[in-house]
């Protein structure tokens, strides 16, 4: 075993050798057991949706039993999996929508409106009368109108208008506006089971729509009301990797992706009978952490600590002091059961979409939330005891994250001022290059977190503001790089300038994965705020994910896409290449479409190129390369500005 | 690097907020909560706090909800190790230290010590704001240099003041260096202050700065139509339009920094001569943020290349300075090398047009003694004759040039000029002598600006100077006989005689409905603007704000409407006013944009109106001053039973003339009654009334303050009004 090879982190490093002697099997090792990978699979070409199959095109056999063709065969499998990143992201959405609905009516007790001044703005933009109303009664329609958007049977999405006008007229003509969120997972099941759909052109299409129905559609939503419920994130201090994990403290780790039970679960471990409990049991007491999006989640609103990314939720619980893992909805492995049965970690799946066999199972909901989280906190508190040795690495790095589409304007104008312009005039006057998303999981296929670290590290180098969610924000965490200081030291010249006059972190961490929404509010508004193109397609903008898991980062890229946005995979691990029209298409064709591209690269250097290059060519689109004298004004030119 | 500017500007606001609540303190336990705040005569309360908070501060309860919002806007101080973004944070601070610095200007008001003494002049009234401000707004000043702090040498303020003052940049000043102040360092070097030169000192302490960013806001307020609380607005109106910069000299104080802070929401960057940290990357301000280490001699230079301004300093070649900024500035006796006119010798001024083969341009002529054949204290006789041609020049178009002279040469430094035709008086000051100043370079002081200023219809000018007594007398009486010429001609001329009105819509910028229509019996509403005024701006900008408009036919004769005129005000008005009448307060008034001379206001009771002119601050009958009044009728709206208009139209055949005319004026302030009393009296007898008698039956702030004793004043007195027909 090179663990050099498994991860860039001293920290898991130190754990993989940990697991290594005392037998303990994780995802390294699985993905070892199941070399050598099927080759069918990894370009797309295999398809198991009807009987008469499994078929798979190769040389000799270039239809499948119904005769579908290879481009059929890939574009389906593409489509099947941008449906389910797109339910994954949904259904999440639905989840705290729900919650939210409760919590207006007064029927979910430990939850209410935290964020007045927000559920004002999305009542406005959702036409909700706000005059001589409570927050209570604003919200109850909100929360009804939000539900809608699941599973309305006309209409379109109604986020969509945040998008520049351009960008809804080009989704107009290409007829991928998405409707309710349901209606387009349903529809993209349909086209592509077994004799439906077979243009491949088609199927593509309508992955934009179904993927457009996430972005500007779930997670949208899912975003805003969290937002609402729990407090929209402003920057603030965090720290990051397994040396979180507290040695003389109740450890409990929340995992998973929904705030909804680890809101609580916060709020319980922080309640002072309990904390008394702890300390009876010879804690000094309950230390709760996040693995995954939970984490981005928890960290952002409450400064709860990050234990680690994706691919660490085994190696917390193999430190041997976990006393509670709590887990809800995606990117949990089942392999952490089979971990925490070597430990006295307790595991408890507590989410109704996702149960776990061998482990218990505690249903969460708005109606028993605080019980229910109190009394998996005791059953940690009762654990305690049960600890043996522990192996607690010492690695940590503090980091500033939180950075939404609100606060980011607010810390480039304050209360009075808020608004994008010092961002879009440093742009345009090219100290800082353009902006980059750098987004999504971590793969066991490449070491863990150095694609993110790496491409993270040569785009603020050459002067690009780096946005980051979801598992690359850890990543960037876990090395300092969200560290406004020491990263500052990382930034090239003109975005460290500018990162001084903000007092921001060049790389800035914006949240959880459904997160993503928030860089498509805060692109819209950007180009709003002039100066940058009429479209999201003429921003000097790049988004890359090179460790992609999840079905959600192939609906996150999609969306990205179809909104104008050129987006970079690893190449080894996009599995949809097996068709060359398919290829060509994405990879090109789509560009005259949408404005925006799929490419495709491993290493993150040329990654950091091609995006780099892409972003230059919108500046010199933009006229941004030309030499810009300073302008002073006469006041005819005064009385011109638009106020 | 912004960290310690961001960490200073924080730390300086919580000692301003510290400073206003101790203040506060002092003021509820000495004056109780109910006590009023103010500043002088201001309809905008404390001007940033109602312009960013829309809170009217009107007592002392009222600024201790001001302390709840500036606690609320205090940020927590910056970490040094991992800081979260100040950047927002900062600007914020800034703001709540302009609030508390507001609160503790406020609070001087009330304990002291007083802001007006001494040099201090203290926050300016509306009356300054509407004769001042209104410059920012259309150009004739490009901005304001906000100067904080004191120059390390007298001469140094002096440069310094001077170079703003031929870029015709208005001089805030406040704050001290080492227990000295920029104010006073130019009094010391000999420089006049005030807002007749453009250099204001508003206080020694760094609080009076505030009053710079308030008559900002407040500029936002009257003249960009911005409502009080729409901050947003107002800050981009600012950013945008008024460009304003801080010159910081001497040590920039933690107290300072939040200043500066507060400043820089509003756009108005931060130039220093120090060594301090620089903020260079753009966006809450057009430019840089903050510039330092800059060179006495280049700060000014640089201060309005960081602004991102274009000025044009006029190059009229002469031995001193020359700008707008120099038109306010006195000469005392002791400081006067020479004087002409004013009683003491005959002096004349006059521009004619001749045929263009008769005028050499450039030429300029002394006839007569120079300053070096006289002593410094002399006086001479004076004739300034301008002898223009020009393919479109007409004669009609000479006495609008001639008013120019007035403002020509005030505007060079140290040369004074006042009056017109032959009352005129000039000074040449010691100082520009000593310059090399001499009696010829009026001439090319004329020639100049008629080039610059009127070269669509001048294109050759020669002057001829005499400063002989015995030609002066002679062609006294040549000039004497084209007066009264003209006056004849203007006498002649009634909204009758002529075919076509002149628009104004040049106060478009800041009351976008509003259209001034001028005609020969109603000048426009700000006195600038006759009838002939406004036919040779259009000759001059043809696209201009002055356009023809042809009456067309009457629609009411009496009201004063006719067809193509509403037409004309319908279409310029963006379709918000239907109809105009020239002759009535009542009916389809008039609109005003918020420059008027005077208001006059209905005052039910009396059958009669008041008028109030902007020179009076007092309390008026009709219940308010004239600075809440310019509120209600300003701004582009028709607001039956009050109407704007220049002090020359009540005097006019024309004016109200819908409503019975000047017999309705019931009450004006005992100044302006005296300052039109001959007008007023001829015209009084014209309509057969006993104009002497007339007069004094106006009533007047010394026998009425109200209504109520308005009505008493004219009951007693047997007022006209008192039995005329209702007015409405």
């Amino acid at each position: 075993m090179d663990v050099e090879k498994r991860s860039v982190d001293k920290a898991a490093q130190k754990m993989i050798n940990v697991m290594d002697e005392a037998g303990i099997e994780n995802v390294w090792d699985r993905l070892e057991k199941q070399q050598p990978q099927c080759g069918f699979g990894k370009s797309g070409v295999c398809c198991r949706i009807c009987s008469m199959g499994p078929c798979r095109i190769t040389k000799k056999a270039s239809h499948g039993v119904c005769g579908a063709d290879v481009d059929t065969i890939v574009a389906r499998a593409f489509l099947r999996a941008v449906a389910g990143g797109t339910s994954a992201h949904s259904d999440h959405g639905r989840t705290v929508a729900e919650v939210f609905l409760a919590a207006a009516r007064g029927e979910a007790k430990d939850y209410r409106i935290k964020d007045s001044v927000k559920l004002h703005v999305l009542a406005k933009e959702l036409e909700v009368e706000t005059k001589d109303r409570s927050d209570n009664e604003i919200a109850e329609d909100v929360g009804k109108i939000a539900l809608g958007e699941f599973g309305k049977s006309e209409g379109t999405q109604l986020m969509v208008k945040r998008a520049p006008k351009p960008r809804q007229e080009i989704w107009e003509k290409q007829g991928v506006t998405p409707r309710a969120i349901d209606r387009e997972v349903v529809e993209a099941m349909h086209r592509s089971t077994m004799g439906v759909d077979q243009n491949y052109k088609s199927l593509l299409r309508h992955a934009s729509k179904t993927a457009l129905a996430d972005g500007w559609g779930g997670s949208m939503l899912a975003t805003d009301l969290q937002d609402i419920l729990f407090g929209t994130p402003s920057p603030g201090k965090g720290e990051v990797n397994l040396g979180v994990i507290s040695s003389d403290q109740v450890n409990i780790i929340v995992h998973g992706h929904d705030p909804l039970m680890s809101e609580i679960m916060v709020d319980a471990a922080n309640d002072p009978e309990i904390l008394e409990k702890a300390k009876a049991a010879g804690a000094k007491g309950i230390n709760v952490a996040g693995v995954c999006c939970t984490a981005n989640e928890m960290l952002v609103r409450h400064g709860v600590p990050i234990a680690g990314n994706f691919m660490c939720q085994e190696l917390a619980i193999a430190t041997g002091a976990i006393e509670m893992m709590a887990v809800d909805v995606q990117c949990v492995m089942q392999g952490i059961g089979k971990v925490a049965e070597k430990f006295h970690t307790k595991l408890f799946t507590t989410a109704h979409q996702a149960e776990m066999v061998g482990v218990e199972h505690i249903p969460f909901d708005e109606q028993n939330a605080m019980e229910t989280a109190k009394k998996m906190v005791i059953a940690a508190i009762d654990n305690y005891k049960n600890r043996g040795d522990v192996n607690i690495p010492k690695e940590k790095e503090t980091g500033v994250m939180g950075f939404t589409n609100e606060s980011i304007k607010y810390m480039l104008g304050g209360r009075f001022r808020a608004s994008y312009r010092p961002l879009n005039d440093n742009i345009m006057n090219g100290k800082i290059r353009g902006i980059a998303a750098i987004v999504g999981c971590t793969n066991p296929k490449v070491p863990m977190d150095s694609t993110h670290i790496a491409l993270s590290k040569e785009l603020i180098k050459r002067n690009v503001l780096v946005l980051t969610t979801g598992c690359a924000t850890v990543a960037c965490g876990k090395c300092a790089m969200l560290h406004p200081k020491e990263a500052l030291e990382l930034a090239g010249e003109g975005l460290r300038e500018v990162c001084e006059t903000v007092g921001m972190p060049p790389i800035l961490a914006c949240g959880s994965c459904i997160d993503n929404s928030r860089l498509l509010v805060a692109s819209s508004e950007i180009v709003a705020e002039g100066g940058l193109g009429e479209d999201l397609s003429e921003l000097p903008l790049a988004g890359a994910c090179l460790e992609s898991v999840t079905e959600k980062a192939t609906a996150i890229g999609q969306y990205f896409v179809a909104s104008g946005v050129y987006v970079i995979f690893g190449e080894d691990l996009f599995q949809y290449m097996g068709s060359e029209n398919v290829a060509n298409y994405l990879l090109g064709g789509i560009e005259e479409d949408f404005g925006g591209k799929w490419g495709l690269e491993n290493d993150p250097i040329k990654a950091a190129e091609l995006m780099l290059a892409h972003i230059e060519s919108k500046r010199d689109a933009l006229g941004l390369s030309d030499k810009q004298e300073r302008k002073l004004y006469t006041m005819e030119e005064r009385r011109a500005l638009e106020l | 690097m912004s960290r310690i500017i961001a960490s200073a500007a924080i730390r300086g606001a919580y000692d301003l907020a510290n400073e206003a609540r101790e203040m506060l303190a002092k003021v509820i336990e000495e004056k109780g909560k109910d006590c009023p705040v103010e500043f002088p005569n201001t309809a905008y309360c404390l001007p940033v706090i109602y312009s960013m908070l829309g809170i009217e501060v009107s007592t002392v309860a009222d600024m201790e909800t001001v302390l709840v919002e500036i606690d609320g806007l205090l940020p927590p101080h910056v970490d040094e190790n991992v800081w979260t973004p100040y950047l927002g944070p900062a600007l914020d601070a800034g703001m709540a230290a302009l609030f508390a610095e507001e609160i503790i200007e406020a609070c001087k008001y009330l304990v002291g010590p007083d802001p007006v003494s001494g040099i201090w002049l203290g926050a300016a009234d509306d009356l300054i704001l509407r004769e001042r401000g209104i410059q920012f707004v259309d150009g004739s000043a490009p901005g304001f240099a906000a100067i904080v702090g004191a120059a390390p040498d007298v001469q140094t303020a002096v440069d310094i003041a001077l170079k703003c003052q031929e870029r015709s940049l208005y001089v805030f000043m406040a704050g001290e260096t080492n227990g000295t102040t920029m104010s006073e360092q130019l009094v010391e070097g000999g420089i006049q202050l005030g807002w007749e030169t453009r250099l204001v000192p508003f206080g020694k302490d760094i609080t009076a700065a505030v009053y710079a960013l308030g008559f900002a806001a407040r500029a936002a307020l009257s003249f960009g139509g911005v409502q009080c609380g729409d901050f947003h607005r107002n800050l981009i109106y600012n950013k945008d339009r008024v460009f304003a910069f801080v010159m910081a000299l001497g040590e920039v104080t933690d107290r300072w920094y939040a200043t500066a802070a507060g400043a820089i929401n509003f756009g108005f960057p931060v130039i220093a001569d120090t060594d301090i940290p620089e903020i260079l990357p753009t966006g809450v301000c057009t430019y840089e943020h903050v510039v330092s280490n800059i060179p006495h001699e280049s700060i000014v230079e640089k201060c309005i290349e960081v602004r991102g301004l274009k000025i044009k300093i006029s190059e009229i070649d002469i031995p001193v300075a020359y700008s707008p900024a120099f038109e306010g500035e006195r000469i005392r006796k002791d400081e006067m090398y020479v004087e002409f006119g004013g009683q003491r010798t005959p002096a004349f001024e006059l521009l004619k047009m001749l045929d263009n083969s008769e005028v050499e341009d450039g030429k300029v002529e002394v006839f007569g003694p120079e300053v070096d054949s006289v002593e410094v204290g002399a006086k001479l006789p004076l004739a300034i004759v301008a002898e223009v041609s020009g393919r479109k020049m007409q004669s009609d178009f000479e006495p609008v040039l001639e008013r120019q002279f007035h403002t020509f040469i005030n505007e060079a430094s140290g040369i004074w000029h006042m009056g017109q035709r032959d009352i005129i008086w000039v000074r040449l000051g010691i100082e520009a002598v000593k310059a090399g100043f001499k009696i010829a370079h009026l001439g090319t002081i004329l020639h100049g600006m008629l080039h610059d200023q009127y070269s669509a219809i001048v294109d050759k000018v020669q002057v001829k100077i005499y400063t002989g007594e015995e030609e002066v007398l002679k062609l006294r009486e040549e000039a004497l006989a084209i007066y009264t010429a003209r006056n004849a001609r203007l006498a002649d001329m009634t909204d009758e005689s002529v075919d076509t009105f002149y628009s104004c819509t040049l106060c478009q910028s800041f009351a976008p409905t509003h259209v001034c229509v001028i005609t020969p019996e109603r000048s426009g509403l700000c006195g600038a603007y006759t009838w002939l005024d406004g036919r040779a701006a259009f000759e001059i900008t043809p696209t201009g704000p002055n356009q023809p408009i042809s009456k067309g036919a009457p629609v009411d004769n009496k009201l004063g409407q006719w067809e193509k005129v509403n037409e004309f005000i319908n279409s310029a008005s963006q379709g918000k006013i239907e109809k105009m009448s020239a002759y009535s307060m009542i009916e389809d008034p008039m609109t005003s944009c918020g420059c008027f001379e005077c208001i006059s206001a209905l005052l039910p009771s009396t059958n009669g109106i008041m008028i109030v002119g902007r020179e009076f601050a007092d309390m008026t009958p009709c219940g308010m001053k004239f600075s809440t009044l310019a509120g209600t009728v300003g701004g582009g709206n028709q607001v039956p039973g009050f109407i704007g208009h220049s002090k020359y139209y009540i005097a006019s055949k024309k004016f109200i003339s819908a409503e019975g005319g000047i017999q309705r004026i019931v009450w004006m302030p005992a100044a302006l009654k005296e300052e039109i009393k001959d007008e007023l009296i001829a015209k009084a007898n014209e309509m057969g009334l006993d104009g002497e008698k007339f007069v004094t039956q106006i009533a007047d702030e010394t026998n009425a303050v109200t209504e109520e004793e308005v009505v008493e004043v004219i009951s007693a007195n047997g007022h006209p009004a008192m039995t005329m027909d209702s007015m409405f």
